[in-house]
């Protein structure tokens, strides 16, 4: 097996997917055949091919440094559920430094 | 146990784009909530972030002055995570190929210098403001959300929280002289985590670190880090055992509070971003860059005192900042004399800007306008006590033309000889015991004399001449 149980909930929890405790077998079972599957591409001889970040090769696309006024508040606001003073009001953050920035 | 510390920051720097780093949205502080962001911010279905090019140019020019290297390809990164501050649930970041790498800084402690070693800068993305309400509730605001970001990692070279303070005004330093970012803390626009572990003296390996969070000044960095020392140091000398977690600086206690256990880096799920296309950064563009860095303080340092003949301790205070020192710079281009414009800026303009607490460059002076002073008073056209009336009016008012304002407000010193000896002689006929005293070798009489001239002028006649023409008078009678 290249993945565990164990391994299929931590990556539920961190994407934030419920998985019926019943299923975890099933979805290991296919995730790991996924996996197996890829894995062939070990089987390649990549002796001196260079390895790919992007699947285009495209590079250098940019703009320029130039300010656009930001999108009607309203029609931002259509997804908020609740809102107080021009704020998104979300159930209180527990400051557990979540933001990472 | 002998105890070593060991300290690496982390630290981020807002960059002083017009935009934000993937969006035309607005990166600018102060607007209404929530007004400037957009929909490629708020990560909706179909948008396309495009990398803002004067982001890249910034990043690189602080990596330079860094002295880190620049990474000719490089390319983004998704680090996934939760959190209503980011709303695509994603920080654009840069993982495994950082615009800069392998850089270095000198700091100086208690007058001596340590190389402190730099890991990598890399590019990224702010995150949105909190702030927590008291009624089970949170409020967003994501204008700052997007605002490009570089991280600056340290190596693990620093050994006490004096270390870390140094390393941490000496990044500010230089940061500024870019002029890539404002990089003031009580801002934000300069922020800043700490690792911290302790080893026993002479062990390599190192021991179980704290990231230490919201340090957000540099006296908070200080303290935090000291509390840290204490409670790792109990821990380990009552034979317990650290565990790897990330605390919180409480500012009202000045201690750290625990706020979570460390999950590991694969928790965030790396993976290059499909957005946006690698970046390919020319040799060319790198040139570019470092030869548009200004001058930095150390050569602005040894320049002044080689050139303009000012003590080391003058050329330190005065490239303390940018701006104070393109303002000297400046002053001197006006044709002000380097000590003098040392001596003003050093003096009265710097208890000014303090007791104001405003910054230099909100003041209504202008280099022009404090040369021209200095010029007027290095050729007599003001004394030195009338300058400082002058000075108030410059920094608080302004000035076009230094010289024609004080013809007009009557502060030029009076000089001329046919103008001075009416004033002496009429001075003189009025205090004959004065005359008498003198001519008995009382040299108080004359003080006495030079005073009541310079009453009888309002201070304006130059002290100079009335004193040589009130000894000739003397002589006279």
């Amino acid at each position: 097996m290249a993945i565990n149980e164990e391994t299929v909930k931590q990556v539920a929890k961190l994407a934030k997917l419920e998985i019926e405790e019943n299923d975890i077998h099933k979805f290991t079972t296919e995730i790991d055949s996924i996996i197996d599957m890829v894995e062939q591409l070990e089987g390649l001889d990549t002796e001196g091919v260079e390895g790919t970040y992007h699947g285009i090769s495209h590079h250098n696309v940019w703009r320029e440094d130039k300010a656009e006024k930001g999108t009607d508040k309203e029609a931002l606001f259509k997804n908020v559920k609740t809102r107080k003073n021009g704020y998104i009001e979300v159930p209180a953050m527990f400051d557990n430094g979540g933001s990472e920035a | 146990m002998n105890l070593e510390t060991v300290i690496g920051l982390e630290v981020h720097v807002e960059l002083k784009t017009e935009s934000k780093m993937f969006s035309p949205s607005p990166a600018h502080f102060g607007a209404e909530p929530n007004t400037n962001t957009n929909v490629i911010d708020w990560g909706h279905p179909g948008v396309l972030p495009v990398v803002n090019k004067q982001a890249i140019e910034f990043g690189m020019k602080a990596a330079l002055a860094l002295n880190c290297k620049i990474a000719t390809h490089t390319k983004f990164d998704r680090k996934n995570y939760f959190y209503p501050d980011n709303p695509k649930a994603y920080q654009i970041s840069q993982f495994d190929q950082p615009i800069g790498y392998d850089g270095w800084i000198e700091i100086e402690v208690n007058g001596e210098t340590k190389k402190i070693r730099i890991e990598r800068v890399h590019l990224e993305e702010d995150a949105g403001k909190n702030m927590h309400g008291e009624d089970g509730a949170s409020y967003v605001d994501l204008n700052r959300q997007g605002t490009p970001l570089i991280e600056i990692v340290s190596e693990a070279d620093m050994r006490s929280p004096e270390e870390a303070h140094a390393y941490l005004e000496t990044i500010k330093q230089l940061i500024q002289f870019t002029k890539v970012s404002d990089v003031k803390m009580q801002e934000g626009s300069m922020r800043c985590d700490a690792n911290i572990s302790l080893r026993p003296f002479g062990q390599e390996e190192f021991g179980t670190k704290a990231e230490i969070k919201n340090l957000n000044s540099f006296s908070y960095v200080k303290k935090g880090l000291e509390y840290e020392i204490n409670r790792q140091e109990k821990v380990l000398n009552a034979g317990g055992e650290l565990q790897q977690e990330t605390r919180r600086y409480d500012e009202t206690t000045g201690g750290t509070l625990l706020m979570r256990t460390k999950e590991g880096s694969s928790d965030y799920r790396y993976f290059p971003e499909p957005d946006i296309p690698n970046l390919e950064i020319s040799e060319e563009w790198i040139s570019e860059a470092r030869e548009s860095l200004p001058e930095m303080p150390k050569e602005r340092q040894a320049r002044y005192v080689k050139e303009y003949g000012l003590p080391a301790y003058d050329a330190v205070v005065l490239t303390a900042t940018v701006e104070m020192s393109d303002f000297f710079q400046e002053t001197v281009e006006h044709g002000a004399d380097p000590k003098q414009a040392s001596n003003w800026l050093m003096g009265e303009v710097s208890a000014y800007v303090n007791s104001e607490q405003i910054e230099l460059l909100d003041t209504a002076l202008t280099p022009k306008a404090l040369a021209e002073m200095i010029n007027l008073i290095a050729d007599g056209t003001i004394s030195s006590k009338i300058a400082k009336k002058v000075f108030k009016e410059l920094v608080t008012k302004g000035s076009d033309d230094v010289k024609v304002f004080v013809e007009e407000k009557g502060l030029v010193q009076l000089s001329d000889p046919s103008k001075l000896i009416p004033i002496i002689s009429e001075t003189l006929d009025k205090n004959e015991q004065s005359i008498e005293d003198y001519k008995n070798g009382k040299d108080r009489a004359l003080g006495f004399l030079v005073g009541q001239i310079m009453k009888q002028t309002k201070g304006q006649a130059n002290p100079g001449m009335v004193n040589k023409l009130l000894k000739e008078e003397l002589d006279k009678r």
